[in-house]
């Protein structure tokens, strides 16, 4: 009960810069999570054409297919293989003198590439769980590999790929607070700051613990409904129902 | 006039031969029902003529030109040879009229109205036009192989190419899907089927073509294929089916 007492006095108290730390965390993972599935849009759409030899095609169109499979496939391993922390580190100094970018930019940057790692390979499997009839279907009236892709495969891909997406966000959520190491004012580093004013090591962290749970249980909540949505046909009609050939 | 000539053709998947020197011929407006026990080689034919499957040696002319081994716009080529597949394959993310104008807006640059029109006469042909806007989930067996059909024909193509197309179908739904089949072989499109629906191949093909491990066996009209059979395998196999 005392805590809670005092975790109220300090939100009361601190209230400008907790809510400012909640709108950072909140841009950052949702910004994070739009280009980082447009990067694995990309990179997911591209790792799967690159895995499939076309019919007769040109060597020279087989060696770049496979130095561009390197290129990506080294990516998303190095990306999902080191921690986000470090890349934050790594990135942001050894990139400020070049670039002069805030922790602003810099985070929205870092976690994009980070998420966009772990979004290429959802893709990925997102792309392999469409049936296989459906390319086939596509290419037998004449789609090219790439209008295959576009039209009928990465849709029905995404819809697949959806939880696991909304899932990345939720993952960015928490993960974001990693981005506090290059002194982005996100909603960790605001408790730190409080702590550095209160000397209180545990109410500050309680606080931000609580509205980190409340953020992603109202994600998950969200994304729920969404998913429901989705997952249902446009319109409703029993699929039994059948229909002579023609009428007479 | 031979509109698709096949000469030697052979395809291997890994050890297995399931092509081993397919000779054969497709004149303009006929339609040929090839017949034959599973793992014949009757499918990947088909899927050869469409380019879906890459072969090993051999030819195949189309219109005189050697689609294997020239280089040749696939994409144009599928075009002109539709498919329609035993699971349908309607693309699953569009509605029931999508399917059928897709293909001729982005492949053949057609308007969307000129599409629309093209595809609502095919749908109405096959009797699906109060379908239109329903989305392909929403549809039975042989509601989804009528769609299909539709699908092909809306591209003008000048083959279409049915692959086992009643297989997959409670056999309720398989009278429909053979009625418009019916339809469009007396339309004078060019048509080759792989099926096991004998009544089709008797009353409406011109030629039946029977296969037997990778090789066409035997083939004649439906009067010689089905009373007078010459092989042994061939007797064996329509006394299988019919009885």
């Amino acid at each position: 009960m005392e805590l809670l007492r005092e975790a109220w006095k300090i939100l009361i108290e601190y209230w400008p810069l907790i809510s400012r730390g909640i709108i950072n965390t909140l841009i950052v993972s949702l910004l994070g999570t739009v280009i980082g599935l447009m990067i694995g849009l990309v990179i997911g759409a591209l790792r799967y054409i690159c895995n499939q030899r076309d019919r007769k095609e040109k060597k020279s169109v087989t060696i770049v297919k496979k130095i561009a499979n390197f290129v990506f496939g080294a990516y998303v391993e190095i990306i999902r293989g080191t921690p986000m922390m470090v890349q934050a580190m790594l990135f942001y100094w050894g990139l400020k003198s070049s670039l002069q970018w805030d922790p602003f930019v810099a985070s929205i940057c870092i976690i994009s590439v980070n998420t966009g790692a772990y979004m290429a390979e959802i893709i990925r499997s997102g792309i392999q769980s469409v049936d296989k009839g459906q390319g086939e279907g596509a290419r037998s009236i004449g789609l090219s590999s790439w209008q295959t892709m576009q039209y009928v495969i990465l849709p029905q891909a995404l819809k697949n790929a959806f939880p696991s997406v909304g899932n990345e966000f939720v993952v960015n959520i928490k993960d974001s607070s990693v981005l506090n190491c290059i002194g982005f004012s996100e909603l960790f580093l605001q408790a730190k700051s409080i702590v550095g004013s209160t000397f209180d090591y545990v109410t500050p962290f309680f606080v931000a613990g609580i509205i980190y749970f409340i953020l992603t249980y109202a994600t998950t909540f969200l994304l729920g409904i969404i998913e429901k949505r989705i997952g249902l046909p446009k319109q409703t009609m029993p699929t039994s129902q059948t229909m002579p050939a023609r009428e007479e | 006039m031979d509109i698709i000539r096949i000469k030697d053709l052979r395809k291997s998947f890994g050890n297995l031969e399931v092509l081993k020197g397919v000779d054969f011929s497709v004149a303009k407006g006929e339609v040929v029902t090839i017949i034959g026990s599973s793992g014949s080689g009757k499918s990947t034919l088909l899927r050869c003529i469409n380019l879906l499957e890459e072969v090993d040696s051999g030819s195949i002319y189309y219109h005189d030109v050697d689609i294997c081994n020239t280089t040749i716009d696939v994409n144009e080529h599928r075009t002109k040879v539709g498919m329609v597949f035993q699971s349908f394959n309607l693309f699953a993310n569009m509605t029931v009229l999508k399917n059928c104008t897709i293909g001729q807006t982005k492949v053949l640059k057609r308007s969307e109205k000129e599409a629309t029109e093209k595809a609502m006469h095919f749908l109405e042909k096959v009797g699906m036009k109060d379908f239109a806007n329903a989305s392909v989930t929403q549809l039975s067996g042989g509601q989804k192989q009528r769609v299909a059909i539709a699908r092909a024909l809306a591209m003008d193509c000048e083959v279409l190419l049915f692959d086992e197309p009643t297989s997959a179908l409670d056999p309720e739904m398989v009278g429909d899907v053979l009625d418009v089949m019916r339809d469009i072989a007396h339309s004078g499109i060019t048509m080759l089927v792989v099926t096991h629906e004998m009544s089709f191949a008797k009353d409406v093909s011109h030629r039946v073509c029977f296969m037997d491990q990778g090789r066409v066996l035997e083939e004649g009209t439906p009067e010689e294929i089905f009373q007078n059979p010459k092989h042994q395998r061939t007797k064996a196999f329509l006394s299988r089916i019919i009885n």
